[in-house]
């Protein structure tokens, strides 16, 4: 595919053709061409292993060992590829600047942030004083002008670190700044700060940016121009909407279609109420983390639990299991008393699907073996062998995938295993805590189209814990929202979403980053 | 790796077949053949009771090695429990309870009590192993109490709460064995530590007594004879350093091979 110009073109930063990447003789990128302009944002968009972080780290020189390349990044008539680590030095952090996804790690805990921030500018020979004052001019830039050079990172939230992060990385005005799934590890409203920032920062200073994102709600917002990644090429680029306007490869269809989750149609509840809250409250201490919560949850339902991270929604998931105690309030379970109290017959019926497709499953265990766990509560019965087989193959895996261990699946394939866990003590309520946040948009609607058939054929309950509205939306008739450990919205999902009654909750879907409704393609 | 399993197994097979057979009869003193230069006979010499060298060094192995084992098994098997009840109780007063224990004993310089014991309950090579054990069992329930914090925060051990297992089935079933290849390395590293640990003890003649052999009491018996008969002094230390060496280089291999993420590759 080739590269409209756009009416905007201006001579490309950096111009890369046909980079082609091997680690230790396997092929990683594939005749990778892409034109990163100045004063605008190039997004690369693909799933996990399409090779757009491996692309980044190559126009910053730091591939990993084994990595051999071909093909030209030119930069002031400088092939990137081919520079000697020594230029490298100057180039980093002067030239071309880099944040990462995850800003808890990203920062030095025992450095102040203004240590940090000058970093870059000491090590050029910058006198001291000039360097603190440069630092505090770029701190004022992203947003805190508030906040002292003397402060540590763990005295920050999540958002302010990642400023933090983006105020060391244009310490030196660099001309092009990588961002690597900048806002990932964020909650929503935090987001949408951040992603404000790196557009006007690009606006106002002329800088390049290249996002590299796996969300299309994301580039819809700020990309000027979206190169998309399948398998190590770039399979289709062009400007931002028109690209989204008129799209002409596939794959990239489908990942606009899985982008964006259909809402589903409601459905009539067909049942009494299965698990009931009513003034829930748990304390650690002083903390109130779950503040006087209170829901009914009926029988072959889906209700929705939104809230960002601090909010209590995981604490509330432990009580609900009888994981943890309760402080005040009552918990009910198939009309009797549940949580803590439950006996084991009672918890068979309630099962759990968490967020981490890796650490769910003990490395060591074979599949058939994970799958019986749950025959601890219910006595292993004698087909339990044949029962697993069963549940394997009710969420598309087959049973000759009993004797496979984990690491031999992939992420989505990890999912279906664990929903079968669940299922095999035939539940009437499965807790799902983030069971789709961790997967590619293809595979998180494949997985979603899972849970809904599932639904409609066993009559399950669903209580579904998400940060995303939108896909909520998807799999829920109703939805709570959450903050600060109280229930600040409770309402069909339609109405919530079109007339919410809260600000928080009118907060939480503005600032999700959505694919504006126009632009889909006909 | 290689290395330190090849001498860690010839020492270990010395071991095994003086449990069967030696050249000689180490509790035969024959003055008569004393001090001999190695022949055919006595393939290493002999010392200046007349005893055989290398018959000494095998039974010596066997001492070595018998103290040292049971010494790290006494360690694995009661440090090991205590550091998996201290991490399912984590932040309660039995992990407190424990880690606390565990600083008491590491507070005491472990030699000096060793031969306090040997002391007041006389020398011998049981006494040898007590007074190791003891002092091993609180490396191993740091080690494991260390490696299974992390493991109790993981989604797997969540699930099988949720199935309604008890902490002490989850420590049995999830958290020791993903521990072991930690637990593994700590005891080939404690193990090489109980070798030199017996051989001083020896040397200072409160490990194992006469007429049992050992590398340690060898070193003593030789070292009035230094400068005139070296080799006698060589001879074990060379063992004990052999020993301690091959030990510590297959723990380092077995770290290596067993770290998943080392591991990963090569599969």
């Amino acid at each position: 595919m080739t590269a409209e110009p756009s009416p905007t073109e201006t001579a490309p930063l950096i111009a890369v053709h046909d980079l082609s990447l091997a680690i230790h003789g396997e092929a990683i990128l594939h005749d990778v061409g892409l034109d990163i302009a100045p004063g605008r944002v190039t997004a690369l968009v693909g799933e996990s292993g399409s090779g757009k972080s491996m692309t980044a780290l190559a126009l910053i020189g730091l591939l990993p060992e084994g990595a051999a390349t071909t093909g030209a990044a030119m930069l002031d008539g400088r092939d990137l590829l081919s520079l000697p680590e020594r230029e490298w030095l100057n180039l980093r952090g002067g030239d071309i600047g880099m944040i990462f996804q995850e800003p808890m790690t990203a920062l030095n805990p025992v450095q102040t942030i203004g240590a940090q921030v000058s970093e870059t500018l000491r090590l050029r020979g910058t006198p001291r004083a000039e360097a603190l004052r440069i630092a505090r001019d770029r701190l004022d830039r992203v947003g805190l002008g508030q906040l002292p050079l003397d402060r540590y990172p763990h005295q920050l939230s999540g958002g302010q670190r990642q400023r933090v992060c983006i105020a060391m990385a244009i310490a030196r005005r660099p001309r092009l700044l990588i961002a690597d799934e900048p806002t990932t590890a964020l909650d929503v409203t935090t987001q949408a700060g951040i992603l404000q920032l790196l557009r006007d920062l690009v606006d106002e200073e002329g800088m390049a940016l290249l996002l590299i994102t796996h969300d299309l709600g994301v580039v819809a917002r700020i990309a000027d121009h979206v190169a998309v990644m399948q398998a190590g090429r770039i399979v289709e680029q062009d400007a931002t909407e028109r690209l989204f306007r008129a799209h002409a490869h596939p794959y990239t269809r489908d990942l606009l279609a899985a982008s964006r989750p259909a809402p589903r149609e409601r459905r009539a509840s067909r049942g009494g109420p299965v698990l009931q809250a009513d003034g829930l409250t748990r304390r650690y201490g002083a903390v109130t983390a779950v503040d006087a919560v209170s829901f009914t949850l009926h029988r072959a339902e889906s209700l929705g639990l939104v809230g960002e991270s601090g909010c209590g929604k995981s604490t509330l998931t432990r009580a609900l299991l009888g994981l943890e105690p309760i402080q005040a309030g009552s918990l009910w379970f198939q009309g009797e008393a549940g949580g803590i109290a439950m006996t084991k017959a009672q918890r068979a019926k309630m099962s759990v699907v968490f967020q981490d497709p890796y650490g769910s499953f003990d490395p060591r265990w074979t599949v058939a073996r994970i799958l019986a766990e749950p025959f601890h509560l219910t006595g292993r019965p004698p087909d339990a062998w044949a029962r697993a087989a069963e549940a394997l193959e009710q969420v598309g895996l087959s049973a000759s995938d009993l004797g496979k261990y984990p690491h031999e699946f992939s992420g989505g394939q990890r999912q279906r295993i664990a929903i079968a866990r669940a299922l095999i003590t035939e539940p009437e309520v499965l807790v799902l805590d983030e069971a789709v946040s961790a997967l590619d948009v293809r595979v998180r609607a494949q997985v979603l189209a899972l849970l809904d058939d599932l639904q409609q054929r066993l009559g399950l309950a669903y209580l579904f814990i998400s940060h995303d509205l939108a896909v909520v939306r998807a799999i829920c008739d109703r939805v709570l929202v959450m903050r600060g450990g109280k229930i600040v919205e409770d309402g069909p999902i339609a109405r919530v979403w079109s007339a919410p009654a809260s600000d928080y909750t009118r907060s939480l879907i503005d600032a999700a980053p959505a694919i504006p409704e126009g632009w889909a393609a006909s | 790796m290689g290395i330190g399993a090849v001498l860690t197994a010839i020492f270990a097979a010395a071991a095994l077949v003086s449990l069967l057979w030696v050249p000689h009869d180490v509790t035969r003193l024959d003055v008569s053949q004393r001090l001999l230069a190695p022949s055919a006979a006595h393939p290493l010499g002999t010392d200046h009771f007349g005893r055989d060298m290398l018959s000494m060094l095998m039974e010596g192995a066997r001492t070595s090695i018998a103290v040292a084992l049971v010494a790290v098994g006494i360690g694995v098997a009661v440090g090991v429990p205590l550091g998996l009840w201290a991490a399912a109780k984590r932040g309660g007063w039995v992990d407190e309870l424990i880690m606390r224990g565990n600083d008491l004993i590491f507070a005491f310089p472990s030699l000096v009590i060793a031969i306090l014991i040997t002391a007041v309950f006389g020398p011998s090579a049981l006494n040898a192993i007590l007074a190791i054990g003891i002092f091993n069992i609180p490396v191993f329930a740091r080690v494991a109490r260390g490696g299974a914090l992390p493991l109790w925060t993981l989604d797997y051990v969540m699930a099988a709460r949720v199935a309604g297992k008890g902490r002490a089935r989850i420590s049995a079933e999830h958290i020791l064995p993903n521990i072991a290849n930690l637990l593994i390395v700590q005891a080939t590293i404690q193990f090489s530590l109980g070798i030199l640990a017996e051989a001083a003890l020896s040397y200072l003649g409160l490990g194992a007594q006469p007429p049992t052999a050992s590398w340690g009491r060898m070193l003593a018996d030789a070292q009035t004879m230094i400068y005139t008969e070296p080799q006698l002094a060589i001879l074990p230390g060379l063992a004990i350093v052999g020993m301690v060496l091959g030990l510590n280089l297959l723990g380092d291999g077995l770290r290596d091979a067993l770290d998943p993420r080392l591991r990963r590759r090569a599969l």
